[in-house]
């Protein structure tokens, strides 16, 4: 083989493999409707238990004849819910709001702590014990200390929720961006990359996956952190329309808050999934 | 394209001499492969050579300027191919320039003529994981070279491939390099990679490695796949397997 021959044998080697790949689009769109297939696989198993439950309950309450104020059936938590839906969506809306404030405080302070400790090692030394002592917090016993401090407006509400919030999403970004290959670090540096720039070309969009997994923990802390905050002291929300209604003997509304509150955390939960693919549509491990 | 000049290299770290004294030439245009035992210290001599890390006495010299500890006259490939998922094949191969502050626009420009000759063409917007191997260390070595840098340090750059790709690769980049007269220093433990690709190769002793010897290897030019199977190839490859496996039994 002359060297002639050798470079012009090299598109043609490609071409070959481009060919091969080139199918690669349409194989894709031949998955689209086993991936159908699939969301309904996840999807039915959960479904059919829930259902089945459902079943037995009303099937128990109405054969054992149980009192309300004890124990609804799940028909009557339906019913009664929709009857007193305007109450119920007028106390979702101030926790969806409490929800989104606090949790988008609690991704500020968790973006900005694990970038603070990736660029300073003595922050990282002096911040990680700290981070682990504030998940150790009583959050049942601080709460009502919050309201006491900050009273019954939005603030007390806001650092409960960070508070619960925080920590996966700052652990999830500090282990992320230190698990950067030295490798690619090394690449970096022997293109005269600053630690910035390694930072922002490697460091944060190799963490961005974890971060999303971080992100999906912290929100289905994030509605029950709110609920709680609420519960120890609110003018408005699920978590004092729950406590109302319990003093009332209200269980069906009680229970009918819990479902809310239950659609609210998986909706935010899936909401995550979607940011994930519009964010990070390179991973495909999602 | 300039020439490379390592002259008496030494860096121990605590309790663990690494290199002890380590010399060699490369002119320019040459293709200059090191070999040596496992954990004699490969790495650690590119990583001085490339200015990521200070050698403890002797220096780097390229053109004849002092060179050492700097990151400037040198392009580094790694063992792995590090194209990042995040990025097109196009942004991967960009990296250096964009790092170098060159505008985007331009450096897509230059690292796209480039791509037929990597046997890349049309490949520039898909992503890494639609690329084979081959490809994927053909996008690495095509990010290396566009930063038109003085020198190109190739770290193992077929290591991670299977044999027969490797193979392919080899004779490519035999074909490619010539057309660019790089001045290149690589570093691998596959002898017959060395033979194939070089102008001279370098042997390292083991820990703290010092160089051992050094061959020239004569074989003319173009090399194929029919080059390793010569006499003369044996030949050299034989000397460099003695000089290798000197102190180890």
């Amino acid at each position: 083989m002359s060297r002639a021959d050798g470079l012009a044998q090299i598109p043609a080697r490609a071409h070959g493999r481009a060919d091969s790949r080139a199918r690669r689009p349409r194989l894709a769109r031949t998955e689209t409707p086993t991936r159908g297939v699939g969301v309904v696989r996840r999807v039915a198993p959960p479904l059919v238990l829930v259902v089945l439950l459902l079943v037995v309950w009303q099937v128990a309450v109405v054969a054992f004849d149980v009192r309300p104020q004890v124990l609804p059936s799940p028909l009557r938590v339906v019913e009664q819910g929709w009857a007193y839906r305007e109450q119920l969506w007028a106390n979702t809306l101030p926790t969806l709001q409490v929800t989104l404030v606090g949790f988008a405080v609690s991704l500020l302070v968790g973006w900005v702590l694990a970038v603070a400790v990736d660029f300073s090692p003595w922050l990282r030394r002096a911040l990680t014990p700290l981070l682990v002592v504030s998940q150790t917090l009583p959050i049942i016993a601080i709460a009502p200390l919050l309201i006491i401090w900050f009273g019954f407006g939005l603030l007390p509400k806001v650092v409960v929720i960070a508070l619960v919030t925080f920590f996966p999403i700052a652990v999830g970004l500090i282990e992320g961006f230190a698990a950067t290959d030295r490798q690619a670090t090394n690449l970096l540096r022997s293109m005269g990359a600053s630690r910035w720039e390694q930072f922002r070309l490697v460091r944060l969009p190799g963490a961005l996956p974890r971060f999303f997994t971080a992100l999906r923990i912290g929100i289905t802390y994030a509605v029950t952190g709110a609920i709680f905050a609420e519960y120890v002291g609110a003018t408005a929300g699920l978590g004092i329309f729950m406590n109302l209604q319990k003093n009332s003997f209200r269980t069906d509304l009680v229970l009918a808050a819990v479902v809310v509150t239950a659609v609210l955390s998986v909706a935010l939960f899936a909401l995550t999934y979607l940011v994930e693919r519009l964010v990070i549509p390179w991973n495909r491990d999602v | 394209m300039s020439d490379l000049r390592v002259e008496g290299l030494t860096k121990a770290y605590p309790g663990l001499p690494v290199l002890d004294g380590v010399s060699f030439d490369v002119d320019t245009g040459e293709f200059v492969s090191v070999i040596g035992p496992s954990g004699c210290g490969k790495s650690t001599l590119f990583d001085v050579v490339a200015g990521m890390e200070r050698p403890d006495s002797g220096r780097v010299l390229v053109d004849g300027k002092d060179a050492t500890g700097r990151v400037d006259p040198f392009a580094y490939m790694p063992q792995q191919d590090l194209l990042f998922p995040w990025r097109t094949v196009l942004a991967n191969t960009t990296l250096g320039l964009e790092v170098a502050g060159m505008p985007r626009s331009e450096a897509r420009e230059r690292a796209r003529a480039l791509f037929p000759t990597f046997g890349l063409a049309g490949f520039e917007d898909a992503r890494p994981a639609q690329l084979s191997g081959g490809m994927r260390q053909r996008a690495a070595l095509l990010r290396t070279v566009v930063q038109d840098r003085p020198v190109l340090l190739l770290d193992e750059p077929f290591g991670a491939l299977d044999s027969l790709t490797r193979t392919g690769m080899q004779t490519w980049l035999a074909d490619v390099r010539a057309g660019f007269g790089w001045t290149v220093v690589m570093v691998t433990h596959d002898i017959r990679e060395a033979v194939l690709l070089s102008d001279r190769v370098v042997v390292l002793g083991p820990r703290p490695t010092t160089v051992r010897h050094e061959v020239v290897v004569d074989l003319p030019r173009p090399r194929d796949l029919a080059t390793t199977t010569s006499v003369r190839f044996s030949e050299i490859a034989a000397e460099l397997l003695g000089m290798l496996t000197l102190n180890a039994v």
